[in-house]
């Protein structure tokens, strides 16, 4: 049983008109196996909130705690984030020209369990994972995220959140260009992997049609660089229905903001 | 023509205020920095042997030096002349005002003939201690006992001092050894042959190398034979202002195959030595060379190298050409496709770190129809460092069908390094098609957090984006060598994030 709890987090980044604060006080507790969906506005600083705690130099933590387990991962470089089991799967991911898949993940395991992992369970969890992903076996063998298609990337995100293991995983935006297959599939492989390793989830999302396969326990909106409502899946519901626009600040529209 | 510098060039004074930033940025850092500011010029071949040969040479070239070379190798008449008639065009020719910065180049810094043997080892334990100590550490021998060669060739100073190669291809006729024995035992076929791709009025380093040539390899391929394993030749600068001036002829005959592999180290001096070999090569109808370097000269070393080859019906030509060390390098290996269906390729990869200017390229000079040749270059600055891809893809009028691509990435690891491109196209010919695509890149902050988001430490991130940026070249080397490269990046590349 593991806890994330993020405490009063606020955080900026530097724009050319200078630095801009995003998050305002934000303040979280997910255990393990449960499922929290973030929604919000477009620029209501959600994937801010997701690129913060994943580490990314571009945002700057103003004050506040994230504890994973009680160590406060704010004070950690991106890849101690990542041993300590905490993963992003990311809305775009990057590419790395000339890497291998293969080469990747398993540099990555190697890195997040401490040791290399065993050549032949290894291969056989890979090719199983990406079956599980309907991936083309020929996909180990391409370069990271290079010339991969919008559902490609989302895919492989998830192929990398069943092989890590994390206690945690943010999935920022996971369901954005996919098709109904693709979403099917790309959800199916975060519920496998939270029945295997009981991961807790933190799901960004404006999208309520993700919630039909990937069940939240509990919603949450976001706005305005913190949480203004929390509930249960029947929330979703009722944003279906009315949108975000009563929980916007006074005198602000949905697209203004920074994202 | 684009020009792309980063907006603060290479200043140490800047350098030097990046690395104390980041080193405020986080205590624990300062510790990692130094060790990494130490790393600065860390060289693994940089030790030297002592070194009575070369402190009893005499630095600076004349007539006189250049008739002492040729007398002192019992060289044919025909040779001195070659040699003199190179001397006046090097003294004639003007230094280069384009490329690397020459402006600190002076001839007579240089000593022009360092014999450190008497006669050629017929095997490693013949050498003196230290300078088998310096092939032991380098893994010469090893490589030959485990027969990842089929035949070596070791440069010490101005001679080969050894040279092997395996007794199933001498049989056959194949020929390899150095390339002042092949003058004496095979007069002929040398005449045929020597500054017939390359003359003695090429270019400014050229003529030099053919005032002063000693060394290099001779290599002679019979028709329809196929060297399975590559041929390995290793190049060693010892003592210091050495110029090393080796000269390769490599002549594949019809329907052949051979692979030449040459690396190249030499200690850390304060002052310059310096390297101006010539490689020459004729590929016979339907034959095929391949001619790799992996050049890891020290940071003391202006490489100035003309390599050419001489490309005949249906024959293929391939250069594949790491530069990673030295201070200055030019060299543009060129291949002249002078008949129907010729093929050639040149895949270069220049690595300019601090200090150092890699002015790499190649050329292509397609003189009939149906030639094709491909070009990739790749270039990775950091520190400071200079990188450019000049090249030239010529196709005269009447060599119809013929195709040319080149593709040149460079990758910039920081804000202070520096990366140019200089294509030179020269197409007379309608019916051809001829490609070219130029990226410059930056190691980006989302590259690297997507890969420390899985894990990796920025270093390892680091690497890992480098290795992946070479792979096109490193996936061409043989095994050993694609390691040896990606060793040497990574060594390159140590220090680069504080």
């Amino acid at each position: 049983m593991a806890t994330l709890e993020i405490k009063d987090l606020y955080a900026s980044v530097e724009t050319k008109e200078g630095r801009k604060q995003i998050l305002k006080g934000v303040n979280l507790t997910v255990n393990s196996g449960e499922t929290h969906a973030i929604m919000g506005p477009n620029g209501s600083g959600k994937s801010t909130l997701a690129y913060t705690l994943a580490g990314h130099p571009k945002y700057i933590v103003d004050s506040g705690q994230a504890l994973l387990d009680g160590e406060d991962i704010l004070q950690m470089t991106p890849d101690e984030r990542a041993k300590a089991g905490l993963f992003l799967a990311m809305q775009y991911p990057v590419e790395v020209p000339g890497v291998s898949m293969s080469n990747f993940l398993r540099t990555a395991k190697t890195e997040v369990d401490g040791q290399a992992p065993a050549i032949r369970s290894w291969a056989k969890e890979l090719s199983q994972s990406m079956k599980n992903l309907r991936m083309d076996p020929k996909f180990a063998s391409r370069s990271v995220n290079e010339g991969f298609s919008g559902g490609e990337k989302k895919r492989a995100e998830v192929l990398q959140l069943e092989l890590l293991k994390p206690k945690f995983a943010i999935l920022d935006e996971t369901d954005s260009g996919l098709d109904v297959d693709a979403l099917r599939i790309v959800s199916e492989g975060v519920n496998r992997a939270k029945e295997n390793t009981g991961l807790g989830i933190l799901m960004v999302t404006h999208y309520t049609r993700i919630l039909k396969y990937i069940k939240p326990d509990i919603v949450h909106v976001f706005s305005d660089g913190h949480f203004v409502k929390t509930g249960g899946p029947e929330l979703a519901d009722e944003l279906e229905e009315s949108g975000y626009d009563k929980y916007l600040p006074e005198g602000s529209n949905s697209e203004s903001a920074l994202a | 023509m684009a020009e792309n510098q980063a907006p603060n060039a290479a200043s140490d004074v800047e350098m030097s205020q990046y690395v104390a930033d980041r080193t405020r940025v986080n205590e624990d850092k300062i510790k990692q920095d130094d060790e990494i500011i130490e790393q600065f010029g860390e060289y693994n071949y940089g030790w030297h042997d002592s070194d009575a040969a070369g402190q009893a040479a005499k630095k600076g070239i004349d007539e006189d030096v250049v008739r002492s070379i040729s007398v002192d190798k019992h060289e044919p008449d025909w040779m001195l002349e070659r040699r003199l008639q190179g001397y006046r065009n090097f003294v004639d020719r003007p230094m280069p005002n384009w490329g690397v910065d020459l402006s600190g180049f002076d001839a007579q810094d240089f000593k022009y003939y360092v014999k450190p043997l008497d006669k050629q080892a017929a095997s490693w334990d013949e050498l003196p201690d230290d300078i088998k100590k310096t092939y032991d550490k380098l893994g010469i021998p090893e490589a030959e006992k485990k027969r990842l060669v089929s035949g070596v060739a070791a440069q010490y100073e101005s001679e080969v001092i050894y040279n092997s190669i395996r007794d199933d291809l001498a049989e056959q006729g194949v020929i390899f050894m150095d390339t002042d024995t092949a003058l004496q035992e095979h007069p002929d076929l040398f005449k045929k042959y020597f500054g017939t791709v390359i003359p003695a009025d090429d270019n400014k380093f050229a003529a030099l190398n053919t005032a002063a040539w000693s060394g290099g390899s001779f290599v002679y391929v019979p028709k329809g034979v196929h060297v399975d394993i590559p041929l390995q030749a290793y190049f060693r600068i010892n003592t210091p202002n050495m110029g090393q001036f080796e000269r390769t002829l490599i002549i594949a005959d019809e329907g052949s195959y051979v692979h030449y592999v040459e690396g190249c180290t030499a200690p850390i001096y304060s002052t310059d030595s310096l390297h101006a070999a010539i490689v020459e090569i004729i590929v016979e109808p339907h034959a095929r060379v391949r001619y790799t370097t992996v050049q890891n000269w020290s940071n003391n070393v202006y490489n100035l190298v003309t390599q050419r080859a001489y490309v005949r019906e249906g024959g293929t030509m391939e250069w594949v050409d790491g530069n990673i060390g030295s201070k200055a390098t030019m060299k543009y290996p060129s291949c002249i496709l002078a008949e129907p269906y010729a093929k050639a390729s040149t895949m270069s990869l220049g690595f300019a770190g601090q200090g150092q200017y890699q002015d790499t390229g190649a050329k292509m000079i397609h003189l009939a129809p149906h030639t094709s040749s491909t070009i990739v270059s790749k270039s990775i600055s950091r520190s400071g460092g200079r990188a450019a891809y000049r090249g030239l893809v010529k196709i005269v009028k009447g060599a119809e069908q013929s195709s040319s691509s080149v593709v040149c990435d460079a990758l910039l690891v920081d804000e202070f390094s520096r990366s140019d491109t200089y294509p030179h196209v020269d197409v007379r010919e309608d019916d051809v098609s001829m490609s070219h695509e130029a990226t410059v890149s930056k190691v980006s902050e989302d590259q690297l957090f997507y890969l420390m988001s899985r894990g990796l430490s920025e270093e390892e991130a680091m690497g890992m984006i480098v290795r992946g940026f070479v792979e096109p070249i490193s996936r061409e080397l043989p095994m050993e060598y694609a390691l040896e490269l990606n060793r040497l990046v990574e060594l390159q590349m140590e220090g680069s994030v504080g």
